[in-house]
């Protein structure tokens, strides 16, 4: 055990987590680098794309000290976002220390404070590294200063680095064997090892990532998910390097993966613990708790015959995320569906890209809602996350919402825009922090509803990319809550409805006329689209008919450009919801989430 | 199968026409390099198509060969490829191109159908064409043409004209009518992006008449036509009766093979579509290396057979068949509801659109996906 040590690497998006464990793989040895392909790590398309880590994978490295001792590494990766604040905090409790990743250029942002703290309530050894240091804006004194008094660690102790180049790689590793503990535990104790994540795989079911914390486990032992209270035999364990590779066993100290006929991932818990069915573990280990789903939108095939396939889709996507959830719903507009929860709007649109992109689905989201809870007349208290449920106006005695605590750090010259930002979100209660000269933490109570639609687009593009945040949700208030209508020729379109507070709601609706506007195609007839609350419109805009619409020349030359703008058109034909007369493609039923186009 | 069809492309103009998106240089040294090639690509296809019913020599600027050029050609074209006797044999040519001498030469060659660049008897808008020709040269032009004999012969118009009136359009109409021409190209400007005047419109320099005005220089077009006893058989085309449509330019809406010879020529034969490279310098590289100067090929499915049946067909007084149409979802109601519009009309087993359906007929084919 002593030669084993067990970290992470927790930084802000962007500050070169992937590219830096790409390098510690890569110095390893695991791959040759012929074979190497940048961020090994993230490899759904998305997070190549996006440049997050959504699963948190592990990779397990041989590493030979400078004093020529063999040590055995584990790097358990974690995702990167607020919505899955969760599953970090489990592979953080699987960990002895964590590599801090600061850039050079951006410094200290909220997230990073966020997960310093979540490193810190694990006693973690916490080593900062300071990340690109070869770009010309790396300002590492700063950087540096940033760490002693934000972070209120020693400077003196981080580490310089540039990833993208591959310098001061061996510096980190030298400090993680030389400053992480080796995990404490012990092998003669009954089984208790931490599921930290779970993936699926078609021939194997459900791999359980986990962190053994006493005793052991082998192929052939029965084991208990306690939370779950179900028992399953071992079929293998082992460790992760790229690809799994079988052990004997995984004992106390040890991180690896379990195969056990677990059917699906939504037969595990991530944070649940595995103890053996013969000899189990007097008490599971510490911070089980359920994710439970924030942002609600339901899901609805283009073209109505696709339910049963997107059902299909759900139901194989569900295999690989235990966090979604979702039930049938239907819609006037769009016919059968589902209405799904998340853990987030970030856990929202990947469910919505795989969908799209792995299950090869055209679906509709509504837009996202939050649950509300609505205090009757008639004393009863409903909760309601789709405004098709909204209750009767009249019988409504009082409506909440859930609100958030938003942390915001941001350089000092923004916090007007930000403060103003925050207002208009209906931000109360804001505190000012001042950690370092030039940098300002702001905190406020939001409600939920007002950062699920874009904020952090919204203060990413009025902080020019400085501005950070984080969130935690406290507790339920009072509110004003209307319920918003859109009416597409004088027809509701239900799956456009939203709840909004009462003040907003002019500004929503009228921003969701004009991205209307902007998406539904002219047809030969005019289009009324309007606002409405209760039978009372409050915006309104209008899709002029088209007149004339035909080429002039068609020869020999023209017709291959011809049909590929048709078979480009017949795609996006698939992408069309008809409502009364009306084509409404895709993109508008999104565009009405994406309030603000300023 | 309807015999084929021949094309030959011929990439040269004195000057280029700002609003002009074919293929075509102004370096005329290139001319005798590019018919040298030509013959040698006609050699690599001999044996590829049946005998021709059509032969059309476009551009570019056909009538811009002189005549040993021109009479080197049709030799050629004569030498590897069987053409019928009663074959429609067309030029386009340029009013500033004409002679007696060449007309003679045409004729000479078995050319029996004219179509002549006019564009407009507005000199102002031939200016803003930047054509080469004024209005009074096109009439004499066009004389020539006629006292040649040639009594197949067709003008090219256009319309939507940043300013253009009705007036003008009229008077543009009525001047093309006094000839008596069996055939009538009418084209609305259409400002393409690769082109000078295309860019200008990009830059909001040049605006068009705007979508109203071009539907009613349209319909006036197409009514002032049908009343003079023309036929609207395609959505720029007029003839006077079914025999002046030209034949060869249905074969293209028709799906009839076509071998196209020349820089930028396409080709069509069962369900593949081929074309050369545009550039005259490649195609002549290409052929001297003895290969075919093809730029790319398309194997056409079924289903892009069909989509291309759609858009084609609508764009013609012939329509398109019910069979291709049928399948597709709520059939049924989107033909009775464009038929209540008078979008559509049905004749046994064709699905016709009328005017109206001309105007939106690039908007007809997504309602049958």
């Amino acid at each position: 055990m002593k030669q084993i040590r067990n970290f992470s690497i927790i930084a802000h998006i962007d500050h070169g987590k992937s590219t830096l464990a790409d390098r510690l793989i890569q110095y390893a040895n695991l791959v040759d680098a012929r074979q190497f392909r940048d961020q090994i790590l993230d490899n759904m398309d998305i997070e190549r794309e996006r440049g997050i880590t959504i699963k948190s994978q592990t990779v397990n490295l041989p590493y030979k000290s400078k004093k020529g001792d063999e040590f055995e590494l584990n790097l358990i990766d974690t995702p990167g976002h607020v919505d899955f604040s969760y599953e970090v905090s489990r592979a953080l409790a699987s960990c002895e220390g964590v590599l801090l990743l600061v850039d050079a250029s951006q410094g200290v942002e909220a997230q990073t404070l966020a997960n310093l703290y979540a490193a810190m309530e694990h006693n973690l050894v916490i080593i900062p590294v300071i990340n690109k240091i070869d770009l010309p804006s790396a300002d590492i004194d700063r950087v540096k200063d940033e760490i002693e008094h934000e972070l209120g660690l020693d400077a003196e102790t981080a580490l310089l680095c540039s990833a993208k180049e591959g310098t001061g790689i061996e510096d980190i590793f030298e400090a993680i064997v030389g400053r992480i503990p080796p995990p404490k535990g012990d092998i003669e104790k009954p089984l208790a090892a931490l599921i930290f994540d779970a993936h699926y795989d078609s021939f194997r079911g459900t791999i359980v990532s986990c962190r053994v914390f006493d005793g052991r486990v082998r192929p052939g032992d029965t084991i208990r998910l306690m939370a779950m209270e179900t028992s399953y035999k071992v079929e293998e364990v082992g460790c992760f390097r790229l690809k799994m590779e079988p052990k004997k066993e995984l004992s106390a100290g040890e991180v690896g993966y379990l195969i056990a006929g677990i059917k699906t991932v939504s037969d595990t818990r991530i944070g649940d613990t595995i103890t053996l069915d013969t000899k189990p573990a007097s008490k599971p280990l510490a911070g089980f708790k359920e994710v439970k789903p924030v942002v609600f939108s339901s899901i609805y095939p283009i073209a109505s015959d696709d339910y049963l396939s997107l059902s299909e889709a759900l139901e194989k996507y569900k295999l690989n995320d235990a966090a979604l959830v979702y039930q049938k719903d239907s819609s006037a507009a769009l016919g059968q569906g589902f209405r799904c929860g998340f853990l987030g709007l970030l856990h929202l649109e990947i469910v919505q890209e795989r969908l799209e992109r792995e299950f090869d689905q055209s679906i509709i989201m509504t837009s996202p809602s939050v649950q509300y809870r609505f205090f009757l007349t008639d004393g009863r208290i409903v909760t309601v996350d789709n405004p098709a449920y909204y209750p009767d106006p009249t019988e409504i005695k009082k409506a909440e919402e859930p609100y958030i605590r938003a942390s915001i750090m941001i350089p000092e010259r923004y916090v007007g825009a930000v403060m103003k930002l925050c207002m208009e979100r209906r931000g109360v209660n804001s505190r000012l922090n001042y950690p370092t000269a030039g940098r300002v933490e702001i905190t406020f109570d939001m409600p939920l509803a007002e950062v699920i639609f874009d904020f952090y687009d919204r203060l990413k593009s009025i902080t020019q990319g400085y501005g950070s945040f984080d969130y935690e949700i406290i507790d339920y208030r009072e509110s004003d809550l209307v319920k918003l209508d859109i009416l597409v020729n004088g027809e509701r379109v239900d799956a456009l409805s939203m709840i909004v507070h009462r003040e907003r709601s002019r500004e929503r609706a009228v921003k969701a006329c004009d991205s209307l506007k902007e998406e539904i195609p002219r047809q030969q007839f005019k289009i009324a689209i309007q606002g409405a609350i209760g039978g009372k419109i409050i915006s309104r805009s209008t899709i002029t008919p088209y007149r004339k619409d035909v080429t002039a020349k068609c020869y020999g030359g023209d017709i291959t450009r011809k049909r590929k703008l048709l078979e480009k058109q017949k795609k996006g034909k698939k992408r069309m919801r008809v409502v009364g007369s009306v084509e409404i493609p895709q993109s508008a039923f999104m565009a009405v989430l994406k309030t603000d186009t300023e | 199968m309807d015999p084929p069809g021949l094309y030959v492309h011929i990439p040269f103009c004195k000057t280029k026409c700002p609003y002009c998106d074919f293929y075509s240089i102004t370096k005329l040294s290139l001319l005798d390099a590019w018919l040298e090639a030509l013959s040698k690509e006609a050699a690599m296809y001999r044996h590829a198509f049946g005998v021709f019913d059509s032969l059309y020599l476009g551009g570019g600027t056909p009538s811009i060969l002189d005549n040993r050029q021109m009479e080197k050609l049709i030799k050629t074209i004569r030498q590897y490829f069987t053409i019928t006797q009663d074959a429609e044999v067309t030029i386009e040519i340029n009013p500033d191109d004409i002679t007696a001498e060449k007309l003679q030469c045409w004729r000479a060659c078995g050319i029996n159908r004219i179509s002549v660049g006019v564009q407009s008897f507005n000199n102002d808008e031939l200016v803003f064409l930047k054509r080469r020709h004024s209005a009074t040269d096109a009439k004499r032009s066009i004389e020539l043409v006629v006292s040649a004999g040639f009594e197949n012969f067709g003008i090219d118009l256009m319309f939507g004209l940043p300013g253009q009136t009705e007036e003008i359009l009229m008077r543009n109409l009525q001047n093309a009518l006094i000839f008596e021409p069996k055939h009538l190209s009418c084209y609305q400007l259409t400002l393409e992006e690769r082109t000078p005047y295309g860019r200008l419109k990009a830059e909001g320099r040049l605006v068009p008449p705007g979508e109203n005005k071009e539907k009613r220089f349209f319909v006036l077009t197409s009514d002032y036509l049908k009343s003079k006893g023309f036929i609207h058989y395609e959505i720029s085309n007029f003839a006077k009766t079914v025999q002046y449509e030209s034949r060869h330019n249905k074969k293209y809406w028709q799906h009839t093979q076509y071998l196209g010879l020349g820089p930028a020529a396409h080709s069509f034969k069962d369900n593949r579509r081929w074309w050369n490279h545009r550039s005259v310098e490649r195609y002549c590289k290409e052929i001297a290396k003895e290969k075919k100067p093809v730029d790319g090929f398309e194997t056409l499915s079924d289903e892009q057979l069909r989509l291309e049946r759609l858009f084609l067909g609508f764009r013609t007084k012939y329509g398109v068949a019910v069979d291709d149409v049928k399948d597709s979802p709520s059939f049924e109601q989107t033909l009775s509801r464009l038929k209540r519009k008078r979008i559509l009309k049905v004749y046994g087993n064709r699905i016709i659109p009328t005017i109206k359906g001309f105007l939106i007929a690039d908007k007809l084919p997504q309602m049958f996906f």
